[in-house]
Order: structure tokens, then sequence, then C-alpha cells
């Protein structure tokens, strides 16, 4: 009963003229929530109406606040008839009750309208007053922080990081209730933007119950996504990293805050290192495939692909069913799964990498008999997610991080997909015992690419060879991660923006036949895909990929797969070897002379590529590994000779099988269309570099500029035979086109980057592709950026770490004049426990198991956090006096920072979710002209929520869903956006000291909150 | 195969200049490319036509998605659509209201209405400024016009202040919505080699000196109507010529001050009654508004026209102008000396202005 939300509805400006008569209007303002409406009085005839309404009470429950949204209806007064609506505003108040975050929502918001778009502002002012909750059983979570950001925001510290939580809810769609026949489709979408923005709120409720139930205060690494999965539904579903967080106050040692991930405290530079595997339906593949065996080593993979029928019905495909009886004994052991939605960590967070693990399940839709009950979605993403857990195990892994889940869905089939890295965690660290110091010294900055697994006994054949950076422990060949790369890592030269891209024809199909068909089709695309990306990572001579996401996506007669990555050359990995061509038929010399040609030119490539990423490892190195093992010397014979001679190579390396260099046999057209498209990609242009992680590895001085944009191409497949082969040109040529228009597009911020380039395929229709594109571009200062030191990484970290850890001794010390963080406290002493335990814990499970105890005794605890809330804030005020001028700058990014900047408060997570209609579509500039404008009123109305929280800013920004649906003959078109950020207040970098060029991102948040008054 | 849909949005709306300059100068999307190419965008980026159409179909949404903010600047500034930075906005603003000196000669002093909107096509032809780009300038003058025409003080203020303009585009929209209101003719033939600017600087003689706003500075409409009292005072001066007296009087003194000072004295002391009863028969006749429009016509016909033909050189005329302003302070009969000065002051600079080939 916790809760009085008060509302003032000030003003309206550039409202539409609805009285045709006089080109005036009778607005007066809607105020609903719950079941509540209030009304304000009728402001006659202004198209910039003054309210000033009293303030509206609505006395509520903590559990309502938290899932409904505030809806703000403005309507046109009309005497005779109905009154006409102009447009709606939906206010997720959800940041008003976290103590730390906004304290007021003030501010123009867009009025909204699914037909109008956008039809003038209202001004709006709105404050909560929560009571304190006593109640230890209640529904709400209040108070818990959510961020998409997936690395420990900037200006907080990680007392603990408790692991995985997720939650789904499911609804009927209403677009599909037998209503939508009578009613209009405006009123059915405006339905659905009111269901789905109720559904997020509960969703949040309930994980935020789950984050509470463990300890933690916080989600980081917040994923909500949606499944429109059409008749049977509507399912709403979001995992994230449950975390508790301690703000850092103004007197913490500033100094690292920020770097790309982190924050927390001790980073040692641990490790990822990633490797892959592949499972059974690739491997009966592979050997018929051109490449050779060897190829099959670097597969980085696990995959798993499992086919499930009849939705509720869950009939399980034969393989998945021994696959899950597999797993029976160890989900007994545990229950959680120990999945990070992290992408970048605490030093000394992350130990190895293992490698990339991936599982897709292809499903039946089915009706969602019982809402309450959405057991059938629950169970198949259980399934997945236990082979995630057991492919992560098979590389001796214990944990998986940069973990990610999605869907893809056509009709009644839908793909079901989850990736991440293996990884081996510091366990101390999730214990949270900050206190105690690491004894071991901080592994050098190739620790990550370190192997886990056991080097006789290797879940798929891959090729050691002693750390480059080290000597003393065995890395492998190639290194394919979800992650960010570590920051502590050590590269050569500048990293680029790898994809593979591929098309796959499917017949048309119904219900079991086609999801079987699906299933059998992905275990080749996705090893299709890995071919490319490593033979395109080769072609670079990088030997790591970093940001790695694939995502599939199914259509009617059609599958498309796409790849997208940041590869690198880590120095602490050998170099890559080249790619060999060889022909089939050796005799036929035409043949052979072509053969040539080929391999001329893609060691010219080869060779341009090394030296436009600034590739040039140091050549010594090669002597001083030499004596342990003895391939290494091999290959680097082979690379040598490789470069100087490459006519003669094709016949040597055949004859020696190498192990390390590609062979692509040129047996078919097939194969040579490959080797095309292979040297086909573009380079981006003089001045730009791309990257779909954080931040471009090679480049650590960035400046100011930003530029945020959305791109959507939809391709119309007009020939009707399409053949494979050239729908992959297609594809290619789609994407390739897409970068070049930016870089055409941004060329006046050269030198710059693409960051965080984010694709996102689907099949609406037959014959379209569609392809989106969110990403930054980011300037930076051309003269620094060549200096990087590959050394520096080492002794930053260890400083770091030690700043770091003192921290929290601190903070328990005067815990009780600290009125900002009890939590901190907990955590505190609570890790001292567990820091003893954690040294005769020696396996992962008892960790877990120790662990649920402790949620429980941390939930009393909780509660004195909700106390703080009283000294919520009128820091924010001062915020927004300072900030609010006619118009807030509000600058968007999906990186989790701003360059040049530092984030002093998170205001709260930003989850927007709206739908655009038309009837007509020729009058706006067809489909271009309709999806330009709500792609514009969608950034428009991220701005003015992010400003009436007296932010300036949205980090971790990004567009979930772009759902378009066009119908030119009846001159109509609909269109669903979903984006999601977290709201911030930066301030300018005041810090005049550059930052050390190992921590890229430039940022600190050291100073808190007393920077921006 | 086709792109059905293709669009980039940023954040900061992305906006070239050159881009727009086309799109305002009328260019269709694919003719904007052509130019594009032949610039040598592509070559200086790498980039191939289709990258350039659709960089130009981009744009040209986002500008006409604009447009409708740019009919009233003030909004520009507090819209939430598009996040453009302020001198950007500035330029945007600027530019959608500069105009063709071409096109502007041509509607200059025409009503601001529906008809002279249709014979848009010829001046499109005869100007060759594209019909897209004549429409818009037209409604831009239309639309100053309808605004500031409700409202209270100064008329240049009002410009600038309701449509963010700079200092020099207000006052070349004053002088049209000046011209506009009072239909002053500027098409006839002999006006040809006048420019706009010509035309822009006398307007703003006549509205800082001439109109209500000249003495009182709170009326409607005080800069855009000419002051019905001092226009009746006028009629006085008439006493310049009808006086015969008078009217010898002023000659000799006019010619004392000038002899030997030009070579085009005996020219000037020959025309002198001429020049000076054209003068003061437009004075006299301004109450009429058929006269009114005829002002400038009036003023090449009875004075620039006889000195051009006459050979006086600029100096010669600032020389005789002077003097015969001044000359007739001297008059100890003549009592108007200050409808004179507020009179001769406009005058004398519109003459100076206009006296060129």
């Amino acid at each position: 009963m916790p809760g009085k939300l008060k509302a003032k509805i000030v003003a309206g400006r550039h409202l539409p003229v609805m009285d045709r008569a006089s080109d005036l209007t009778d607005a007066f303002v809607e105020v609903k929530f719950g079941n509540t409406t209030f009304k304000t009085d009728v402001y006659p005839k202004s198209l910039n109406p003054q309210w000033n309404s009293e303030w509206f009470k609505f006395e509520v429950d903590d559990e309502d606040l938290q899932d409904e949204p505030l809806q703000i209806t403005v309507l046109d007064h009309d005497t005779y008839s109905a009154n006409d609506a102009i447009g709606k505003v939906y206010i997720d108040i959800d940041p008003l009750l976290c103590s730390e975050a906004a304290s007021v929502i003030s501010g123009w918001f867009p009025i909204y309208d699914t037909i109008h778009g956008i039809r003038g502002e209202i001004n709006v002012l709105i404050k909560v007053e929560l009571f304190n909750d006593l109640n230890r059983f209640r529904q709400s979570s209040c108070g818990v922080k959510f961020f998409c950001t997936t690395s420990i925001p900037r200006c907080y510290r990680a007392a603990m990081v408790h692991g995985f939580v997720e939650e789904l809810v499911v609804n009927e769609d209403p677009e599909y209730q037998w209503i939508d026949r009578i009613r209009t489709p405006r009123a059915s979408n405006e339905a659905r933007q009111r269901l789905i923005s109720l559904m997020s709120g509960e969703l949040q409720r309930k994980i935020g119950l789950k984050v509470l139930e463990m300890g933690g205060n916080a989600v980081v690494g917040y994923l909500q996504c949606f499944d429109l999965e059409g008749e049977s539904g509507l399912v709403v579903r979001a995992i994230g990293t449950a975390c508790t967080l301690d703000k850092l106050t103004s007197g913490t040692p500033a100094s690292n805050a920020c770097n790309s991930p982190s924050k927390d405290g001790k980073e040692s530079p641990l490790a990822h290192g990633c490797r892959s595997t592949h499972n059974s339906p690739v491997h009966s593949t592979c050997s018929s495939q051109r490449l050779s065996q060897n190829f099959s080593v670097s597969v980085p993979t696990l995959i798993f692909t499992g086919m499930g029928s009849g939705g509720s019905a869950g009939k399980e495909a034969g393989p998945l069913k021994t696959l899950l009886r597999q797993q029976t004994q160890t989900a007994l052991e545990q229950r959680e799964f120990p999945f990070f939605t992290l992408t970048s960590f605490p030093p000394g967070f992350l130990v190895h990498v293992g490698g990339v693990v991936s599982a897709r399940s292809v499903k039946l839709l089915d009706r969602i008999h019982n809402p309450d009950e959405p057991e059938t979605r629950d169970a198949w993403w259980e399934e997945i997610r236990q082979e995630i857990k057991s492919h992560a195990k098979a590389l001796g892994c214990h944990a998986v991080v940069g973990y990610s889940e999605s869907t893809s869905i056509c009709e009644e089939v839908c793909i079901l997909s989850a990736s991440g890295t293996a990884a081996i965690l510091n366990p101390r660290y999730i214990w949270g015992t900050l206190l105690a110091r690491f004894e071991e010294q901080s592994p050098p900055s190739c620790g990550f690419c370190h192997i886990p697994y056991d080097e006789l006994n290797m879940p798929f054949p891959a090729q050691l060879t002693y750390c480059y950076h080290c000597r003393r422990q065995k890395v492998p060949d190639v290194l394919f991660t979800t992650i960010d790369m570590p920051p502590e890592a050590a590269v050569t030269g500048k990293g680029c923006l790898i994809q593979a891209r591929l098309c796959r024809l499917k017949k048309k199909a119904q219900g079991e036949v086609n999801a079987t068909a699906i299933s059998n089709l992905l275990p080749f695309m996705e090893y299709e895909l890995h071919t490319q990306l490593m033979n395109k990572l080769k072609l670079r001579s990088m030997n790591a990929l970093f940001g790695l996401h694939i995502q599939i996506s199914v259509g009617e007669n059609m599958l498309l797969g796409l790849a997208s990555a940041t590869g690198v050359y880590l120095t602490a990995l050998p170099a890559p070897g080249g790619i060999q061509i060889a022909g089939k038929t050796p005799g036929d010399l035409n043949n052979e002379h072509h053969i040539l040609t080929i391999q001329k030119r893609i060691n010219d490539t080869i060779a341009k590529n090394k030296e436009l990423y600034q590739i040039n490892p140091p050549e010594l190195t090669e002597e001083l590994v030499g004596s342990p093992i003895p391939e290494p010397r091999q290959r680097s014979r082979l690379l040598r000779s490789h470069s100087e001679s490459s006519d003669e190579l094709s016949e040597l390396d055949l004859s020696h099988g190498k192990k390390d260099a590609f062979v692509l046999e040129i047996d078919d057209t097939d194969a040579v269309e490959d080797i095309h498209s292979l040297l086909t990609d573009n380079s981006p242009p003089t001045g730009f570099y791309s990257c779909n992680t954080e931040l471009m590895p090679g480049i650590y001085n960035w400046t100011s500029g930003v530029q945020m944009f959305t791109s959507v191409r939809v391709f119309r497949l007009i020939h009707a035979n399409l053949t494979n082969q050239g729908l992959n040109k297609i594809f290619t040529d789609l994407c390739e086109n897409l970068l070049k228009s930016f870089y055409f597009k941004l060329r006046s911020m050269i030198p710059c980057c693409l960051c965080h380039l984010n694709f996102t395929v689907a099949v609406p229709e037959e014959e379209l592709i569609q392809v989106a594109v969110t990403a930054v571009a980011m300037t930076f200062d051309k003269d620094h950026s060549q200096e990087k030191s590959a050394d520096k990484p080492t002794t930053k970290g260890c400083n770091e770490t030690e700043e770091q850890l003192q921290f929290p001794l601190e903070l328990c010390a005067d815990s009780s004049s600290s009125n900002n963080q009890p939590s901190s406290k907990i955590s505190g002493t609570a890790s001292v426990d567990y820091g003893s335990f954690a040294d005769r814990c020696s396996t992962w499970l008892e960790l877990l198991r120790l662990k649920a105890h402790t949620i429980r005794r941390g939930s009393v605890k909780t509660s004195r956090r909700t106390q703080s809330l009283a000294h919520s804030g009128d820091h924010t005020h001062k915020y927004r006096t300072q900030f609010h001028n006619s118009v807030t700058v509000v600058k968007m990014t999906p990186l989790s920072f701003l360059p040049g900047t530092r984030i002093i408060k998170y205001l709260g997570i930003i989850n927007m979710f709206f739908i655009r209609e038309t009837t007509s579509l020729r009058e706006e500039g067809g489909v271009s002209g309709f999806l330009h404008s709500f792609i514009a009123e969608v950034f428009a109305m991220v701005r003015a929520h992010v400003a009436a929280l007296g932010g300036n800013a949205v980090v971790s920004y990004s567009m979930k869903e772009c759902v378009l649906m066009e119908n030119p003959n009846k001159n109509q078109a609909q269109c669903l956006i979903n984006v999601s950020g977290d709201a911030v207040i930066c301030v300018k970098e005041t810090d005049q000291e550059p930052m050390p060029s190992t921590t890229n991102t430039g940022q600190t948040c050291s100073s808190g909150a007393d920077g921006a008054t | 195969m086709a792109v059905e849909l293709d669009v980039f949005v940023g954040n900061t709306t992305i906006m070239d200049e050159e881009v727009y300059q086309l799109w305002l100068d009328g260019y269709t999307v694919n003719d904007a490319v052509k130019v594009r190419m032949e610039g040598g965008v592509l070559e200086e980026c790498e980039a191939s036509a289709d990258v350039l159409l659709s960089d130009t179909m981009d744009q040209y949404r986002t500008f006409h998605m604009c447009e409708r903010l740019l009919h009233s600047p003030t909004k520009l500034a507090n819209q939430l659509l598009f996040q453009i930075p302020p001198h950007r906005q500035a330029i945007l603003i600027e530019r959608y209201y500069a105009f063709d000196d071409a096109f502007v000669r041509e509607v200059l002093g025409k009503k601001l209405s529906k008809g002279t909107k249709k014979d848009l096509d010829d001046i499109s032809a005869k100007t060759s400024v594209t019909l897209k780009s004549c429409r818009r300038q037209f409604d831009n003058f239309k639309r100053v016009f309808k605004v500031v025409e409700e409202l209270k003080g100064p008329l240049v203020e009002n410009i600038r202040q309701h449509f963010l303009l700079s200092d020099k585009l207000a006052r070349d929209y004053a002088a049209i919505v000046f011209f506009a209101n009072n239909r002053f003719e500027t098409g006839k033939r002999k006006l040809q080699y006048l420019t706009f600017q010509d035309f822009a600087f006398c307007a703003g003689q006549l509205i800082n000196n001439w109109t209500v706003g000249a003495v009182d500075n709170l009326v409607d409409d005080m800069d855009v109507d000419l002051d019905k009292e001092f226009l009746q005072e006028l009629k006085e001066l008439k006493i310049l010529i009808t006086d015969k007296d008078l009217l010898d009087q002023h000659k000799s003194l006019v010619c004392t001050a000038l002899r030997g000072k030009t070579k085009a004295f005996n020219e000037m002391e020959a025309n002198f009654k001429n020049l000076s009863r054209g003068l003061v028969n437009i004075a006299a006749k301004l109450t009429n508004t058929k006269d009114v429009r005829d002002f400038f016509i009036d003023l090449v016909e009875k004075f620039i026209e006889p000195c051009r033909s006459d050979r006086w050189t600029a100096a010669d005329m600032r020389l005789y102008l002077t003097h015969y302003t001044n000359s007739a302070h001297i008059l100890d009969t003549f009592k108007h000396q200050v409808v004179w000065d507020r009179y001769m002051g406009v005058i004398k600079s519109c003459i100076f202005k206009m006296y060129h080939d």
C-alpha cells in the first residue's frame, strides 16, 4: 500500500488543429493510472493550452507502481460528438521508485498517436511518495536498479555479482483477439502498446524480486525481448545479471572507474580465452566439405541444434532427449545457471576463456493456454540453457559470459537461440570477497587466452602453442568470443569488423515438416558461417574474434545467417596461417594457372590488410618461443615461405598436409564463388574503422564527436529462381552497401570509427530481406592513435586493483555514517565470510551452494536500503535546472559511455515500445518516408523521456525490434519498434590528465555526484 | 531485385549543406544526384552512385519533414523531433528564407495573392529559377507578410524575431513586405535596370522616414503604411513651384552655389525648373495611392532620366541635390522646412542609390 503518485499537467504546445472551422483546438487531458482516471478542464481555443492543473493523486500499491505506466491522453473536446483523441503519452515511473535515480519527472513529452505520429507536446510534472514497506513478503521490488549496460555501470562498484536472472510473461496479443475484427487497427495498436508496457513493468518487477531474493540490488546487462508469436500470443522475456552495486561517492578514488567495462574492484587481467568446439552435427558433415580437416579444428562454436515440435505437447526430437538425459545429473546438482549477460568485466573477474558456446532449437508455436503459467516457453529456454551449460562444461569451463538469447519467428515456427562464451571466473570474486587480496600475481595480459581445458583431453581438435606473451601456458591458435576485448589485452595493430553472411533456400512447408527442414539446415549454416568467419579472419591476418554475434533468421522460403564480430590480432596468440588454394584436378594446366592467380590475389589481400590494420607482430618472438613445441616452428616457416613465394606454396603445403594454413579446395563453381565473395569484402575507406564491440582495439584517444544512427534497408528479390549462391551475393552486397553508405554519410567525421555496429536481419515476407543497423560513429584523434603500447596493460591493471581493494574496507569502517550505502556494508561483511570459505571450496558447484545460503541471509538486509530512499534526491533537482534549456540536447549511444564525459548518475532504464500505422502510405513518402519519420519520432520520444528525468544522454541504447509490415496496394503500412537504454547524466570530463592509453575509454566516474553541481 | 526501403536516421540530424541547397533550388532527387556526381564527392569518398542516391533521398526526406517547422522557425528551436545544433538551425532557416534576386525582382511590389502565384511558371521560365523554388520563395514572402501584418512594433525587428533571420535578411524581407503592401510599381521597363538591392535600400529609407513608425512607434502597421499626415503636408511643398518668386529665388541660390563646381552646370541651370517641378509634383501627389505606386517610376522619369541624358555624373547628382535641398532653407518665405527635410532626405538617398546604369 505504499505509494502516492502525483501528476500535474502543466501545459501543451504545438497541438494540431482539431477544429477546421476555427483552426484551433479545445484540448483537455485525461490522466490514468491503474483504474483511476482524472481529467483537466477544457482549455478552449488554443494550440498552446495552459492547463496548470491541480496535483492529481493516485494512491497505489508499489506493485502497481512498478507494473503500470502513467497514461496521459490529450483530447479535443467536442460538444456534439465524441471527443477526439489527439494522442497519448505513456510514462514509465519506475525511475522514481529508486532512491538513486530520478526524483521528479518533469518536462515536455511528445504527444504520440499511432496514426499521426507526434502531434505536439505536453508538459507534465510527476512525483512519487513511497512509504516504507516492512512487509517482507511483498510482491514489489521497488528500488532494484536496472541497467541495459553490459558492464558494471560507471560510478558504481560491484560488491558482488550474484548471477543469472530470467523471467518471462505471456499474454494474448490484442491484435489477434476476436475483438480486433470490430475495432479499428488504431484501437488494437493502442491496446498492444498499453499491454506491452504493462507486461514489461510486470516482468521487471518479477526479475527485481528474484534479485532481492538473491540479495542483490541491481540487474546489469538487462536484456528484454518481445516475441510476437502471432495467434499464439505475445511473450515478453528478459535476462540479466544480478549484482550488488555500491555507488562510488565523491571521495572515492576515481581513477579507474570507467574503463570500459568495469569497475569493480579488482581486475587482474585474467583472462578469457576462447576456443571452440563443435559437436556432432557439424562434425559429421564436415568431412564432406571442401575444407580440409584442419579447418574443422577451428570451428569455434559448440553447436547444438534440437528440434521440438508441437509446442506445449513438448515432443522432443531424439537428439535433444539424449542430451537432456545427460544433463539431468548436473541439473540436479545445481539449479542455477552460471550465466552472465555482461560482456566486459571488472579486472580479475575473468580467468580463462574457453570459446563460444551456442545452442539453437526449432519449436512449433502453439497457443498459450494459460498465460499465468507460461510453462512451455520456460521449459524451452530451460532446455537451451542446459545445453549451453553442458557445452561450457565440455570446454572445461564453469561459467558462460557474454550470454544472450534471441528468437526468430516465421508463422508458427520459432528458432530459439542462445549463445555465450564459456569461461572460468575467479570464484572469490563472485563471492564478493573484496577484502581478500590476491595472493598470486595478476596474470599478465595474456592470461585470458590460456586454455581452460585439459591439453590431453581436448573437447575438440585444436592446435596449441605456448603463449607468445608469457611462454608458460598453452594458447589456442584462434580465439572466438562473444564478449568485449578485455582492456588489458595486448593487441597488435587495429581491429576490424568481420561479417559472415549466408542465405539458404528452403522449401515452403508447414508444421513439423517445416520445423524439421529448418533444423536440418541449421548445422550447415552454422558451419558455413564459421568457415567464412575463419577465412575472413585469416585474410586479415588476425587471430581472435570478439563480440561474435550470430543471427539466424527464418523466412518462409529461406534462412538468413549473419555473423558479426570484431577481429583483432592478439599478441599472445600465434600468427595466423595463410590460406592455400588447391585444385581438385592437379593435371589440368589451365586450372592450375587459375589457381595460382587466385592464390596470388589472396596473398596480396593478406599483405594489404596487414598494412591496413598495422599488423606487424614482432618477428623475434618466434625464435624465442621455438624450442618447446615443434609445430610453431614449422608454422612460422610455412608462414614465411608463404609470404615470400606464394607460387610454390600450394604444392608444398599440401604435401605437408599442413596443420595450420587452410586449404580451400576448388572443386566446383560454388567454391570459386565462395573465394570470390571472400575477396570482394571492401575494407573501409581511409580514415574509417569499424567494429561491433564497445571499442575499437587499437584506438585509444577518442574525441567527443558522437553520432548515433539507425539505418534500415529492405530488399525485394525479384528473380524467381534464385540459387543459394545468387542469394548470398545479394545479401552480401546488401550488407556491404549499407556499410559503404555509412562511410559516405559520416565522411565529415573522419578520422572516425563506427563502433558497436549491430546488424539485425529479418525476412519479413517471402521475397524481402530486411537489415537494420544501429551503431555510433565516434571521432578520434589521429595523431595519437598509433601509440598504444603492448606492455602497459599489466601494470595498469594492478594499480587499479589496489586502489579498488581498499575502498570496501573504508566503507565498512564508517558505514554507520554513510547513509547512502547500507548495502555495501552488508556485502562487505558477508564477503569476509565467504572469503574464508572460498579457499576450501574447490568447485564451482560448492560455491554456488554456498551462495544460495547467503542469499537467504542477505535478504533481510535489503529492507535497509529502502529506508535510504527517503534521502532521495534534491540532487537531481540541481542537475535539472542546470540542464534545462529550451530543449535539452540528449546524446545517444549504443556504448556504455560517451567519450570525453563521465557519467555521474544513472537515472533509470528506458524501455519503450511503439507502434505506428498509416493508411496513406504514398502521401507519407512511401515506406521509406513512413519509417524515416517513425524512427525520428522514436528518437525524439526517447530523448524527451530522458530529458524529463533530468538526464542528458542515453547509453547502451539499442533497437531490439523493428517489425515493418506493408501493404502498398492498400496504401497501408504498420511498424513496431522497441528500444531500450540507460538514461544518465554525464558531465564533461574535467580531468585534464589524459587517460593512460590503455584504458581505452577514457572516462572516469570517479568523483561521482559532485561533479555537476 | 530492388531496394524497397532505405532509411538512415541520425540522433543528431545529418544535413549536407550542398544537398540542402540543391533541394532549395528545386532539383529533383535524380538531378541532384547528377550535380553531386559532377561535383566529385564520389571520388573523394570511394562511393558509388547508389550510395549517393540513397544519401540524397535520405536528406530530401529529412528536409521535407523539416519544412513544416521552417514555416515557423521559432518552432524549430523547441521542437523535439529533430535534434539539430543551434548553428545548424540558423543555417537552415537563413537558407530557407534566402531568395534569388532575379525572382524577387519579378514579384517585388506585386500583390502576394493567388493570382500572382499562378503566374509563377512564367516567372520561373523567365528567370530560370525552378518552379519549386519560386513557389517556396513566394510562399515565404507571403508567410512573412501575413505574420507581420498583424504585429505592432518595428517591422525589421518583428521579422527578425518571428523568423529568426539575420539582420540583413530581415531588412530585405521588410522591404519586400513594404513593397507588397504599398504595391510599388517596379516592373516597368524603365525600372528594369534597378536591382532588388536598390529597391531594398529605398524601402529602408521610406520605412525609417516616411512611415507612421518613424514618428510614433506604438501603432499597428506603423512601418508598413506611409504616414498619412505627412503625405498631406507634402502638398504644402507645392509652393516651391507654384510661387514664381520662390522658384526663381531657389534657382538662383542653387546656381550660385554650383557655379564652377561642375561641368554639367549649364544643363543644371537650364533644367532646374523642370527638375524641381518634377520632384515637388511627386511629393504633392503622394496622397493618391495610385501615385504612391508610381513613386519609383516617377522618380526615374521626372528626374533620373533627364539627368542621365545630360550626362550628369554621380558626383554631379550629389552636389546638385545637396544644394537643392539646403538652399530651400534660406528661402525666407518657405515655411515648411521640417516637411521638406523629411521629404528630401529620403529622395536624396533614393536617387543616389538609383542613379546608376
